[in-house]
C-alpha cells in the first residue's frame, strides 16, 4: 500500500516538474562551480557558498533579517515579470518583450512621482498603464501584421530604454545619472509599509509590495485556471484557427493577453522602484535583467503561478547573493551566469520528464512481466494513455 | 559623408554575415534566435586572439582573428544543435538563453583574466587599438576601408552558390520546408539541420568580430552587442529569406545604424537639433516598421522551428 502510494507521487505531474526543475538548479550550479574551479581553484567553494546563503551571510540574525527583507523586495518585481512571461506562454507567447514593459512602467512611475509629486497609487496604475500598452502593441502586432513577438519585442525594450533614459533625465539628479531618491524627493510616491517593516529588523524597503505580488500570482492561477477569459485564452495559444473557429477573438485574445502580460511587468517595475531600493541610471546602456531573470524563474516554476513564487525568489537569492563574492577574485555576474545556465537547461525539462515518464514504464512492464500477460497488459496501455 | 559611407559599408556587412548565419539556420528547419549570443561570442574569440597574439603580421592577424571567430561561434552554436535537434527543445528557450548566456559567459571570462593580470582593473573590456590597423585595407583621409567588407562581399557570393547552385543547398532548403519528404528521399534531416545551424554559427561568429571592431577599439563584453543579433533577423525577414535581398536590405538598416554614429558631421542633422538617443533608436524603430510591413506575407521556410520527429506524419 506504502509503496502504491509512492508511486502515484512519482506520476504525479506536479512532482515531475518539481523534479525536473531541481535538476536544472543542480546542472546550473555544478556547471557555474566549475567555472568558479576553472577562475580560481582556491576560492571556488567559499564563493559557492556565498552566492547560496546570500542574507545568511551576516552572522547576526538582525542585520540577516533585514537583508532577507531586501531580497524580498527585489524578488516582488522578478515575481510579476515571471507572472508576465508565464501569462504569455499560456498562451503561446514568447514575452522577451518584459524588460520593456518593466523598464516602461518604472519610467512613468518615477516620472509622475518626481516631476508631478504624484501619491504612490497613481504611479503605480500609471506603470501598470504604459507596460500593458507597449504589451498590446506588440499583440497587435503580431495579431493583425503577424510579426513575430519575439523579434519586436526585442525591438520595443531598446527603444524603450533609450526614450525612458531621455525622459528621466528631466529628473535626475544634478550631479549623478541617478534620479533624484524619492525619499527626498516626494516620500508620497513610495508605497505604504503598514508596519511590515518591524518584522524585518526595520528595514524600510519592505512595503506591502512583496504580499501584493504573492497575491496577484494567486490571482494569476485562478484567471488562468478558473474563468472562462482563462480557457479563452489557453484555447487560443493551442490552436489559432481551432480558437476562432470556435467562435473566440483570436486576435483580441492576442493582444489583451500581451496586454495584461504588460501590465503584469510594468507593476513590477513600479513595485521596485516606488519602494525607494533603487534609483534608476539615466545612463543605463543595458535592458534591465529583470525581464530575462523572469524567464529563468519562470521556466524554472515549472510555468506554474504558484511555482513561480518559490523559483522567483531562488533566483533573486543567487542574484544578490552573487554580491557577495570575494571582488578580489571573482565578479558578481556568476549569478547571471548561473542563472542563464539554468535556463538553457530548463530548455530540457520536457525531454527529462520524457525520460521519467519511461523509467517508470519500464519499471512497470517489467514488473508486470512477472505478472499474468492481461494484467501487464492494461498496465501498459493505461501508462500510454498519460 | 565619406564616414558615413564607411560606417554604412561596415554596418551592413555585420547584419549581412549575421543575416545570413540566420538564413542558413532557418532555411534547415531551426529558428536560431540565439544569433546574438554567438555574436558576442564570436567577438570574445576573435578579441582573445588579438589580445594574446598582438604580433602577428597584418595578413595573419586577419587569418587568425577570422579563425578564433569562427571557431568560438561554432563551437556556441552547438548548444542550440544540440537543444533543438536532439533533444527537440523550445527554440526560442534556447535561444534566449543562449543570449543570456553568452552576455553573462564572456563578462565573466573578461572580467577575470583581466582581474588575473591586474587585481585592481575590474572592466569587462578588452583593448586592440594597434591590433586592429591590420584590417584596415586601404585608407584615403578619413575614410577607411575594412577587409572585413571584402570578406563579407564574398560570403554573400558564396552563400548564394552554396544555396541555389549545390546539391547540399537545395536539400538544405527541403529539410526546413518539408523535412518529411526530404527523408523518404534519403536525406538525412538532423545532419542537414546540424549543418545549417553550424554554418550560423560560422557567420554569426565572424559577424560579431567584425562588429566590435567597426568603430571603436575597444570593446566592454557586458553590454553584449546591443541587440545586433535581432536586428539581423529582422534584416532577414526584410530579405525574405533570400541572400542578395538580405544583402539589400542590409545595407538600409546599416545606413541607419551608421547615422548615429556620425549625425553630428551632417550639418543639416545637427539643425534639427534632435537629442542622440533618437538616432540610436532609429535602427529599432526602422526595423520595428519594415517587419511590420514586410510579416504579413512571409516567406519564411514551411518548418521552421518545428522538432523534426522521424516517426510523426
Amino acid at each position: 500500500m506504502n509503496t502504491n502510494e509512492k508511486k502515484s507521487l512519482f506520476e504525479r505531474e506536479g512532482f515531475q516538474s518539481l523534479a525536473a526543475s531541481l535538476i536544472c538548479i543542480l546542472l546550473g550550479l555544478l556547471v557555474g562551480f566549475l567555472v568558479l574551479l576553472c577562475i580560481n581553484p582556491a576560492g571556488a567553494g567559499t564563493a559557492m557558498v556565498s552566492i547560496l546563503k546570500n542574507f545568511l551571510y551576516f552572522p547576526r540574525p538582525a542585520i540577516a533579517l533585514e537583508y532577507f527583507g531586501s531580497t524580498l523586495v527585489k524578488t516582488a518585481p522578478l515575481l510579476l515579470c515571471t507572472l508576465s512571461i508565464l501569462f504569455a506562454y499560456k498562451v503561446g507567447l514568447f514575452n522577451i518583450g518584459a524588460s520593456g514593459q518593466y523598464t516602461v512602467g518604472a519610467g512613468l512611475a518615477l516620472y509622475l512621482a518626481l516631476a508631478f509629486r504624484m501619491p504612490w497609487f497613481v504611479c503605480l496604475i500609471a506603470a501598470m498603464i504604459g507596460g500593458a500598452l507597449l504589451g498590446a502593441l506588440a499583440g497587435a502586432l503580431k495579431a493583425y501584421l503577424n510579426v513575430n513577438e519575439v523579434i519586436a519585442g526585442i525591438m520595443l525594450n531598446w527603444i524603450s530604454l533609450y526614450s525612458v533614459n531621455m525622459l528621466l533625465t528631466n529628473v535626475k539628479e544634478s550631479s549623478t545619472t541617478y534620479t533624484s531618491p524619492l525619499r527626498t524627493g516626494n516620500p508620497g510616491a513610495l508605497i505604504p509599509s503598514l508596519g511590515l517593516h518591524h518584522l524585518f529588523s526595520e528595514n524600510r524597503y519592505v512595503t506591502i509590495a512583496i504580499p501584493l505580488a504573492v497575491l496577484i500570482a494567486a490571482a494569476v492561477w485562478v484567471v488562468m485556471e478558473k474563468t472562462r477569459l482563462g480557457y479563452e485564452l489557453k484555447a487560443t495559444g493551442l490552436s489559432r484557427n481551432a480558437a476562432k473557429y470556435a467562435g473566440m477573438r483570436e486576435k483580441r485574445n492576442i493582444i489583451l493577453t500581451m496586454a495584461i502580460a504588460g501590465c503584469l511587468s510594468g507593476l513590477g517595475a513600479a513595485f521596485l522602484y516606488l519602494s525607494g531600493i533603487e534609483q534608476w541610471s539615466c545612463a543605463q546602456t543595458a535592458v534591465p535583467a529583470m525581464g530575462f531573470n523572469g524567464i529563468a524563474a519562470a521556466f524554472l516554476g515549472g510555468l506554474h503561478p504558484i511555482g513561480s513564487v518559490f523559483s522567483s525568489f531562488f533566483i533573486q537569492h543567487i542574484t544578490s547573493g552573487g554580491s557577495y563574492v570575494d571582488k578580489m577574485v571573482y565578479c558578481s555576474q556568476i549569478s547571471d551566469l548561473i542563472s542563464s545556465i539554468i535556463i538553457y537547461f530548463c530548455s530540457f525539462t520536457l525531454f527529462i520528464k520524457h525520460c521519467m515518464k519511461q523509467y517508470r514504464q519500464k519499471r512497470k512492464a517489467s514488473a508486470g512481466a512477472a505478472k499474468p500477460p492481461k494484467q501487464a497488459a492494461a498496465a501498459a496501455s493505461g501508462k500510454g494513455g498519460n | 559623408m565619406a564616414l558615413l559611407l564607411q560606417y554604412t559599408l561596415i554596418y551592413a556587412s555585420v547584419l549581412m554575415l549575421v543575416a545570413l548565419g540566420g538564413c542558413f539556420s532557418e532555411h534547415s528547419g531551426v529558428i536560431n534566435l540565439g544569433l546574438e549570443g554567438v555574436m558576442v561570442m564570436g567577438a570574445l574569440g576573435g578579441a582573445l586572439v588579438m589580445k594574446f597574439m598582438p604580433g602577428l603580421p597584418a595578413a595573419g592577424m586577419i587569418v587568425a582573428v577570422v579563425l578564433g571567430a569562427v571557431l568560438f561561434g561554432t563551437v556556441y552554436s552547438l548548444l542550440l544543435a544540440v537543444a533543438a535537434i536532439n533533444f527537440k527543445a523550445d527554440q526560442t528557450l534556447v535561444g534566449t538563453a543562449m543570449n543570456l548566456l553568452g552576455a553573462a559567459a564572456a563578462t565573466v571570462f573578461v572580467k577575470a583574466l583581466n582581474m588575473a593580470e591586474d587585481s585592481s582593473n575590474v572592466s569587462s573590456a578588452i583593448q586592440y587599438i594597434e591590433q586592429k590597423k591590420a584590417f584596415s585595407m586601404l585608407k584615403i583621409g578619413n575614410f577607411e576601408l575594412s577587409w572585413f567588407i571584402v570578406l563579407a562581399a564574398i560570403v554573400l557570393i558564396a552563400s548564394n552558390i552554396l544555396l541555389y547552385r549545390t546539391r547540399f543547398g537545395l536539400r538544405l532548403m527541403a529539410c526546413g520546408e518539408f523535412p518529411q519528404a526530404a527523408d523518404s528521399v534519403g536525406i538525412n534531416v538532423y545532419k542537414m539541420r546540424y549543418a545549417g545551424v553550424l554554418i550560423s554559427g560560422v557567420l554569426g561568429g565572424l559577424g560579431g568580430i567584425v562588429y566590435i571592431t567597426a568603430g571603436v577599439s575597444e570593446w566592454k563584453f557586458e553590454n553584449g552587442v546591443a541587440g545586433f543579433g535581432f536586428l539581423a533577423l529582422a534584416v532577414m525577414i526584410f530579405g525574405q529569406w533570400k541572400p542578395s535581398l538580405i544583402a539589400l536590405s542590409a545595407l538600409l538598416f546599416g545606413l541607419f545604424r551608421a547615422l548615429s554614429n556620425v549625425y553630428s558631421g551632417f550639418s543639416f542633422l545637427a539643425a534639427l537639433n534632435l537629442p542622440g538617443t533618437l538616432y540610436n533608436m532609429l535602427p529599432y524603430i526602422i526595423s520595428l516598421v519594415v517587419l511590420a510591413a514586410f510579416s504579413r506575407n512571409s516567406r519564411a521556410p514551411k518548418a521552421e522551428g518545428i522538432p523534426y520527429d522521424k516517426g510523426q506524419r
